[in-house]
């Protein structure tokens, strides 16, 4: 049996390991912190999140500052899948932010079918606000469906 | 002395101190206790007999009508630009104050802490002879640290009273916007202490007989920069608040009270049992995320929100210790009780929007906290621009509640990356072209980019990350009101994306100058100018930095009067870099800006973000990445770094066999370049901050708190022993660094003077 956790992580329950859903490497210990299983890069913030005003003129251009912030990218070691970005000011302890139960995983699941793609929920939060808008429109006698954001 | 006193004599000496407290502030056992009260007497004797859920289900059906209806009259008649948004909640509330509904489209951190006024009112002045509470009476209130959001925030708030019963409370609330604060507006984030935050009003009578008391509106107006805009909501707020007591009456006269108070009371409870049921379907465990917030809004500083998620059979509890000591002197502090409303708003926005909206939803989470820190701030410090930590706490369980329930076979709403969670509008004050006084914001902060879903983009400028509707105004009605004046279309901001497999939704350009006024100014309150605020999911990045830009020292009408295309288009990127209006001053800064002036024709700009992405970039359909570039959301630059796809450049035609290749390839280069994880924390684990960073909160340690000030100096505190941060002026600190530079420019000067007259004696 198989749980899966994140888009790129599950946990094997029989083997009590954690696994790439990409090319199924396995990462290590369930019990311990996946990451430990992955590679890491840190990233420098400009690469991604690029300059878009010219640097010569000015020096805040919608870049992150990289003496603040940095990108610590986890990467499968067999597949090369990113798995996680985490953001942190330079120097802090990456964060153990996946800490599960296993005992408790193993009987909650004892009783469940085995999932292997993720069961979506439905799109709530984006049918409330069309629906808020609705009803805005509705009450201001004039349509707000759209926002006429001209790009 | 004595150790130990008697039981009888502790009674009698509580009693004293009860009845001759000097002052009646924020009551702590109010304050930090967000549970549903128990069972009343009359709620037991009704409910033990057994209620049926049918009727119950009907009655509930009436009352929302009600309140629907009373929510549309504030909505329509409200004075407010916020009640024209839709900003404002009705609600109602049993005897003993436990919020039980609110109308559907309201905005539900409002209700959500609008019941600690309902509970201060009923312990203290229900009794006291001098105030008492009775049929036709009215209270205000606006002050957050006894209950609500912000001092922004004005409640009506009522008794029903049926047969000589005190039977339930309602409510209306408005984001009023002006409140007589240091600054024009209602949101000082140049307040340093709550004396700076204008009008304070504790919970207070203001309405008998149902009639607004003339002398206090009277002082009320006399007290903030809107007199006409203070009247007119007050009226608006207690005819709303009249109708739903009309209406739940009838409810009462047709039904009987046991009908009401049983719902009500079933309402709670089935909702505080329902989410106990979809905790326990979560796994056991604890999932964790960090928020960073850079700013003070008047200083560049680093605060950290720790945040661990624990869930244990059906308990779940929010353990926010470690984070940032509160400011005393910096208005982005929040009270607790403040913040968990937020936390009971973005757990129903962004994880169960299913669940009705009632304070019961948070009632079975516990919140951990450190006391002191600036999500649990307490004393003298301002609290004006909370809304810094609070937009945080909405969207606080995105990232933890993806990693807990990812995993369910069935799940109640989308897993999706966190919204923008920044105020970014333009907050105004100053004289109107008709004269008249005034001071509010703009409608544009209803229009936070939606982060991208497991399945899905996120949804542009989709709403405020505190609530699910979305106007984000009327400019035009704007224009007529004020002397703001809009330069360009709304424009979704190009290439400021939270990238990843599925993008999140963006934000839109905002760039805005006066007119016609002889004294106007703006302001933004917004953190993210140095470390991005929404956060990516499973591997999806952030979004970017946002910045402030500004076009000073020129009168954009009258280069436009010499020159009609003096500006090819309003485009924030294409101004600052072709800066094609000459002489005018160009600047980017931080989006954290207390109240300026802006002259006849000077250009402010600012943009609402991005959601944050989800997954991979390197996963995105080509597709996809292709029609952004087709809509101009995105540079084909951007399109093949980021997301490494091979494409003709005139025809957009992607190469789907060179782009498979050439996204291999960076697979392998990230396998070249990652490091194993204990290795690479070997090298890059600090054993505290960087000394460079202003930096304020644990480090490795949840235990210890660090506190950096911008001048260097740091200390390392218990957590359960916080001291508030005291900060410098920032401009003291400009100014000794100036008088620093002006110092060694004197020496250098003396020594050039001394080389020259020693070369003429020679
Ligand atoms: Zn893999």
């Amino acid at each position: 049996m198989k749980v899966l956790i994140t888009e790129y992580l599950r946990i094997n329950l029989d083997t009590e390991k954690w696994e790439c859903r990409r090319c199924g490497h396995v990462h290590g210990d369930a019990r311990d912190n996946y990451k430990r299983g992955l590679l890491v890069y840190d990233r420098d913030p400009r690469e991604i999140h690029k300059p878009l005003l010219d640097t010569k003129m000015y020096s805040r251009t919608y870049s992150p500052d990289p003496t603040w912030c940095r990108i610590l990218e986890y990467y499968c070691s067999s597949c090369g899948t990113l798995v996680e970005a985490e953001y942190l000011p330079p120097g802090h302890p990456p964060l153990y932010d996946i800490e599960l139960d296993i005992d408790a995983l193993k009987l909650q699941w004892k009783d469940r079918e085995e999932v292997v793609e993720e069961v979506r929920g439905p799109d709530l939060a984006a049918e409330k606000v069309k629906h808020g808008r609705a009803l805005h429109a509705q009450a201001h006698g004039h349509d707000h469906g759209h926002h006429g954001h001209k790009h | 002395m004595h150790d130990k006193i008697s039981a009888e004599d502790q009674a009698l000496l509580d009693k004293f101190l009860a009845d001759n407290k000097m002052f009646l502030g924020p009551d702590p056992e109010i304050m930090r206790n967000h549970g549903v009260a128990p069972r009343s007497e009359a709620e037991e004797a009704i409910l033990s007999k057994g209620f049926d859920a049918h009727r119950a289900h009907h009655i509930r059906g009436l009352v929302n009508a009600a309140l629907s209806e009373s929510f549309q009259m504030v909505n329509q008649m409200g004075a407010a630009p916020g009640a024209k948004w839709g900003d404002l909640v009705t609600a109602i509330y049993t005897a003993n104050g436990n919020l039980a509904m609110i109308a559907p489209h309201g905005i539900i951190t409002f209700a959500a802490c609008a019941f600690y006024p309902i509970r201060f009112i009923i312990k203290n002045w229900m009794e006291d002879p001098t105030v008492g509470v009775k049929d036709g009476d009215g209270f205000i209130h606006n002050d957050a640290r006894y209950g609500g959001v912000h001092n922004t925030d004005q409640s009506m708030m009522m008794p029903l009273y049926y047969k000589g019963e005190l039977i339930c409370w309602l409510s209306s609330t408005i984001h009023e916007g002006e409140n007589g604060a240091c600054e024009p507006g209602g949101l000082p984030a140049a307040a340093e202490s709550k004396y700076d935050e204008g009008i304070k009003m504790s919970p207070f009578k203001v309405v008998e007989n149902f009639q607004l008391k003339r002398d206090l509106v009277t002082f009320l107006q006399n007290s903030v920069r809107d007199p006409k805009l203070q009247l007119e909501d007050m009226k608006v707020k207690l005819h709303a608040v009249m109708r739903l007591r009309e209406r739940i009456v009838a409810i009462l006269d047709q039904f009987g009270r046991e009908a009401l108070i049983g719902t009500m009371r079933m309402h709670l409870e089935d909702t505080e049992v329902e989410v106990r049921r979809r905790i326990r379907e979560l796994p056991d465990g604890t999932t964790r995320v960090l928020q960073f917030m850079d700013s003070s809004l008047r200083e560049n500083i680093m605060q950290k929100i720790s945040v661990a998620v624990t869930v244990k059979g059906d308990r779940m509890i929010m353990d926010f210790r470690g984070t940032a000591p509160q400011f005393l002197n910096r208005s982005v502090n929040t009270n607790l009780a403040s913040f968990k409303a937020a936390l009971a708003t973005g757990l129903l926005q962004n994880i169960w929007p299913d669940l009705p909206h009632t304070m019961a939803v948070l009632s079975p989470i516990e919140v951990i906290t450190d006391r002191n820190s600036i999500v649990d701030a307490e004393g003298e410090m301002p609290q004006a621009m909370s809304l810094m930590p609070l937009f945080k706490a909405c969207v606080a369980w995105t990232i933890p509640m993806a990693k807990f329930n990812y995993s369910l076979p069935k799940k109640y709403s989308a897993i999706i990356a966190s919204q923008y969670d920044q105020a970014a509008t333009f907050i105004y004050g100053g004289l109107t072209q008709h004269g008249d006084v005034t001071g509010n914001f703009c409608g544009d902060i209803n229009g936070m980019g939606q982060g991208a879903r497991s399945h899905a983009d996120g949804e542009h400028s989709v709403s405020p990350v505190f609530g699910f509707m979305a106007d984000s105004g009327e400019h035009e009605i704007n224009e007529e009101d004020t002397p703001i004046i809009r330069l360009g279309a709304q424009r979704l901001a190009k290439d400021r994306i939270g990238f990843g497999k599925y993008r999140g939704g963006m934000g839109y350009e905002q760039i805005a100058t006066a007119r016609g006024s002889g004294l106007w100014g703006f302001m933004t309150g917004c953190e993210g100018s140095k470390f991005p605020s929404a956060q990516g999911l499973f591997g999806g990045y952030s979004c970017p930095s946002y910045q402030l830009m500004k076009i000073k020292g020129i009168n954009i009408f009258e280069e436009l009067k010499k020159d009609p295309k003096i500006v090819e288009v309003f485009d924030i990127v294409k101004l600052m870099n072709e800066r094609p209006i000459k002489g005018g001053k160009y600047s980017s800064n931080d989006m954290g800006m207390t109240f300026e002036l802006c002259s006849d024709g000077e250009i402010y700009m600012i943009c609402q973000g991005s959601g944050g992405g989800y997954g991979d970039v390197l996963e995105r359909d080509p597709a996809l990445v292709m029609k952004d570039v087709r809509e101009d959301l995105l540079s084909p630059d951007l399109a093949r770094e980021i997301y490494q796809v091979v494409f003709d450049d005139k025809t957009l035609v992607v190469d789907e066999e060179a782009t498979v290749q050439l996204r291999a390839e960076a697979r392998r280069q990230r396998l070249a370049r990652g490091k194993p994880f204990d290795q690479f924390c070997k090298e890059w684990v600090t054993p505290e901050p960087p000394a460079h960073l202003p930096y304020l909160g644990s480090w490795d340690n949840p235990k210890e708190i660090y506190a950096t000030t911008p001048m260097g100096q740091r200390v390392k505190m218990p957590a359960d022993q916080i001291q508030g941060v005291f900060m410098p002026n920032p401009k003291d600190i400009a100014i000794m660094q100036l008088e620093g530079e002006v110092e060694s420019l004197k020496a250098q000067l003396a020594a050039c003077q001394g080389d020259a007259s020693r070369r003429g004696n020679a």
